[in-house]
Formats: structure tokens, C-alpha cells, sequence
């Protein structure tokens, strides 16, 4: 493989193959010494067209663990505010020679026109609305490291699906390797087509809760939004909000994640987030591992 | 130990196959580096022996339980993958990488000797060495191997050799285990596309 653009893209073998590779690299960050020789003389440049802490900190943590070179791009402060195309801006890297290209990029499909353009891997690090697939890969690896299994669990993802590139990620990888996927949120929040993906919806998350293993709060994302998309925020949290009300209904394994950031109060109630149940600090450490792996199994080998 | 001609994984007949140890004689050089590494370092104190995979852990872990079987010493056996050590990483396909396992003792100022099956070019040795680097800092590393072949491209020796083999660059010695292969073996193979590095 040599682009990672989308979680459809991933095969059972090679999301596998992904988590194992994750799991050594977790072995490793223990050790005084952080640091692998393994892509030294490689370049990984960051471009960010959209605002990220943790994803770009992340992944600018795994490529520098692995010995390679970091160039930081962020469409403030670059020529892109003077008015300069995706293509000009692709074309530039390509000249300086990045082998690889992790983009964040509001619109959806960014990344696959940018794979066109260069010759490194491209990483999608969230399109628009679309996908964030090391996003999902981290998800995975969090819930097979908390629950021994991916086959036949129940995950439940609550809240804003519609403008959730975690959540399309998610169904997609989860039902690859054999989880069962349940969209809960308000009618206006799942998507157009959502009968099409390969999970079941449901607009009650009280129904679902008792069955869930994982329960995956999405965050409510209201700077992609108007106002109409549900009443108040506070009827929402009272319906679509993870309390502690509805986190003692859930099964004594079950645990609750959020990609972050969170809407504390909203759709994670700061009880909840800070409780042991919680994988949100995990999900984060994780993250540097799982993007390890990626980057080591897209450059790592020959072309 | 198992027959010589039971090595299902590997094909034999290729017309130059050549046995180069049965089971027995394997089991008997295992047995003599054991006791060159009691003798050498007194006994086997402050001693942790760390097998490269994939031939090199089951090997250790026989160097282990053969020296305690001779002289009740009780060496730390760990795991040192080198995969992500590798100078050679880019000419193949990304390969999968194995865990590292180091004892609980650690390695701060003990004696290391790595264990491997087959010293050929020497560059596994020096990706071993790397690796070891960010572990700690033993006070001494040795290296002991089953099998010297020759064709060092590095200037890397071992300090306990099970066997040397003079070999042509276009063969290929197979060390065969039970534990990997079903089987213990040491083929020579001639191999025209060139010795498996």
C-alpha cells in the first residue's frame, strides 16, 4: 500500500497488520530511549489546512520517533493566505522531495487529489466530512486493547454522524474486522444514505446503551453547522449526552471513548470523561503508536 | 531429536543439498557452546543471553537450559528484534516486526551475548548492536552463533562459533530447528539466485 486515504481502502490483513505493528511500537515508547533509527533521511511533511492539536502533535511525534524529518505546514501563515492552490502548494513539496504527505484538509477528497499530484504516500488526516482513517485504526487499537477482540463486538456511535469523518472511518474499518456497528443520534444528525452503510441507526440511545461494549461519543460539531440541526444544546445533551445516569446502564466491560476534543457538558458529561470507564487520554497515547505503525508500513519498505 | 530427512518446511533434493549436521550432532554443538560459555565467563554469572529472531530465540533459550542443566546457573533469556535496525529496510517490502523482549534484570552493566543461527554477512549483528543501544548499556556483548558461514561485509566477529562452514556466496546454509522447523538440521543448499541474507 502506498497511500492511506481511506478506511475502505484497509483490508482485514493489513488493519491487522496495522494493530500488531501498533502493539510493538507501544512496547518501545516505554523504554528511556524513545528514538528508532528507521526512516532517518526520510521527510514527512504536516499540511494542515485545518486547525489540529492532537492529530498533527501526533503524528509529528510518530515520524520523529522513527528518526524522520518533520516539516510543519499550516495553511495560516503560509502562502496559502495569499491564494495559492492546493496543486501549487503539492507541487512545492513534491520538489523538496516529502516521502511522505500527512493532509488535513476541509474539503472531502483533498487527499485523494493530492496523491495524484505527488510522488510520496499521502495520509488522510481528516477530509472535510469524509474520513479520518488513523483516527479510526487508533479506535480499533484502543478497543482490542481494552477488550481483547474487534470480532463481535457491539459499538455503539452516538451523536453527530453527519459531520463526523471519525464516524464514517469507524464503520467502515470496524466492520471490516467484524464489529457490529450501531449510529445513534437525533434524525438530523445521520446522515442521507446512512441505510447504506454497513451498520444498523437507531434515534433512541437509551434502547441501545444495556448492549453496547463500546459506546463512542462523537462531538457535536457546530462550527460545520447552522442552528437547526436540534432544539438546544442542552435537550441534546439530555437526550444524546453520555451522563452518569446512562454510564451506570451500561454493562460492567463497556467503555467510553470520544475522539476529542470534547464538548464537556454537552455530549460527554465531565464526569464520565475523567471516569476509568473513559479511553480518552488512551485513545491519545495510542494514537502516536498507531501512526508508528502507518508510517513505518507505508515508508518503511521499498517502493 | 527428530530424523534428518523430517524437515517438512523446507524442500529438500535440490541436487547440491548437503547435510552438514544431523539432529544429533546439532544437539552435541549446542551442548559444546554451553560449555564454552560457562567456561569463559566463570559459570554464567551476571550473564543474560538475548536470541534474535526468528532461529536465534529457540537457540538461546537451549544455551539456557542446557547450561543450567550442566551447572545449575539460571540465565535471563530475552528477545532482541532488529527488524526496525535494519540497513536494508528499503530493499524489500516493509517487513513485519517482531517484539523485543528483554528479562526483567535489564542489561545495565551485565554480560550480553547475542544468539543467532547463522553469522554470514555480519549486518544483523551490527543492527543488533544498534538495538541494544537503546535498551542500556551492558558492561560486555558477545556474540555466539551456530553456524559461521564467512562473507563478512562487516567487521563483526563472534566469540562462540558452533560450526564454521566454507561456503560459495551462491549457497545458502539452512539451520532447521525443532522448535521453528519440526525438525533439527544444518543444510547446505546451492542456491543460484544467491545466499539468503
Amino acid at each position: 500500500m502506498r497511500h492511506l486515504l481511506s478506511a475502505a481502502d484497509l483490508d482485514a490483513a493489513f488493519a491487522t497488520q496495522v494493530l500488531d505493528t501498533a502493539a510493538e511500537m507501544a512496547s518501545l515508547t516505554g523504554r528511556e530511549v524513545k528514538k528508532l533509527p528507521t526512516l532517518r533521511g526520510r521527510t514527512v511533511v504536516n499540511l494542515f489546512y485545518e486547525d489540529s492539536t492532537r492529530t498533527r502533535i501526533s503524528f509529528e511525534a510518530a515520524a520523529k520517533r522513527l528518526s524522520a524529518d518533520v516539516i510543519n505546514f499550516s495553511a495560516k501563515g503560509s502562502s496559502v493566505s495569499k491564494g495559492e492552490s492546493l496543486k501549487d502548494t503539492a507541487l512545492t513539496l513534491q520538489a523538496m522531495g516529502a516521502d511522505a504527505v500527512v493532509v488535513r484538509h476541509s474539503a472531502s477528497g483533498a487527499p485523494h487529489r493530492l496523491a495524484g499530484w505527488v510522488d510520496g504516500s499521502v495520509l488522510n488526516a481528516g477530509d472535510g466530512t469524509h474520513e479520518h482513517p488513523t483516527q479510526a485504526l487508533l479506535d480499533a487499537y484502543t478497543m482490542r486493547s481494552r477488550l481483547g477482540r474487534l470480532a463481535g463486538l457491539r459499538v455503539v456511535i452516538v451523536g453527530d454522524v453527519l459531520h463526523s469523518r471519525v464516524a464514517r472511518s469507524n464503520v467502515l474499518l470496524l466492520h471490516t474486522l467484524g464489529a457490529e456497528v450501531t449510529l445513534a443520534g437525533p434524525p438530523t444528525l445521520l446522515p442521507v444514505g446512512v441505510d447504506s452503510w454497513p451498520a444498523k441507526t437507531s434515534y433512541d440511545l437509551d434502547a441501545v446503551l444495556p448492549g453496547a461494549d463500546v459506546v463512542m461519543m462523537l462531538r457535536v460539531q457546530r462550527e460545520r453547522m447552522g442552528d437547526s440541526f436540534f432544539p438546544s444544546a442542552r435537550e441534546y445533551a439530555r437526550r444524546y449526552g453520555m451522563d452518569a445516569v446512562r454510564l451506570r446502564a451500561l454493562a460492567d466491560h463497556a467503555i467510553v471513548m470520544h475522539p476529542g476534543p470534547m464538548n464537556r457538558g454537552m455530549e460527554i458529561a465531565a464526569e464520565v470523561a475523567d471516569s476509568p470507564r473513559s479511553t480518552i487520554t488512551e485513545q491519545v497515547a495510542n494514537g502516536v503508536s498507531v501512526r508508528m505503525a502507518v508510517l513505518y508500513l507505508l515508508l518503511g519498505g521499498h517502493r | 531429536m527428530a530424523q534428518l530427512d523430517a524437515a517438512p518446511t523446507h524442500q529438500p533434493g535440490h541436487s547440491g543439498d548437503k547435510v552438514i549436521l544431523t539432529g544429533s550432532e546439532l544437539g552435541r554443538v549446542v551442548d559444546r557452546l554451553a560449555h564454552q560459555i560457562l567456561e569463559k565467563t566463570h559459570g554464567g554469572g551476571e550473564t543474560v543471553l538475548l536470541g534474535i529472531p526468528t532461529r536465534g530465540v529457540p537457540l538461546a533459550r537451549r544455551l539456557a537450559a542446557r547450561i543450567a542443566a550442566f551447572e545449575g546457573a539460571e540465565l535471563p533469556v530475552g528477545v532482541l528484534d532488529i527488524t526496525l535496525y535494519r540497513d536494508d529496510l528499503r530493499l524489500r517490502a516493509a517487513r513485519p516486526v517482531g517484539r523485543t523482549e528483554v528479562p526483567s534484570c535489564g542489561v545495565e552493566g551485565l554480560r550480553v551475548i547475542l544468539v543467532d543461527d547463522v553469522l554470514f554477512s555480519g549486518r544483523t549483528v551490527r543492527a543488533a548492536l544498534d538495538a541494544m543501544r537503546d535498551i542500556g548499556r551492558p558492561r560486555v556483548v558477545q556474540l555466539a552463533v551456530l553456524v559461521d558461514r564467512g562473507h563478512r561485509e562487516l567487521p563483526i566477529r563472534a566469540d562462540y562459533v558452533g560450526k564454521n562452514i566454507p561456503t560459495a556466496l551462491t549457497e545458502t546454509v539452512r539451520v532447521l530447528l525443532t522448535e521453528t522447523d519440526g525438525a533439527d538440521q544444518v543444510r547446505l543448499a546451492s542456491d543460484p539466485a544467491g545466499g539468503a541474507r
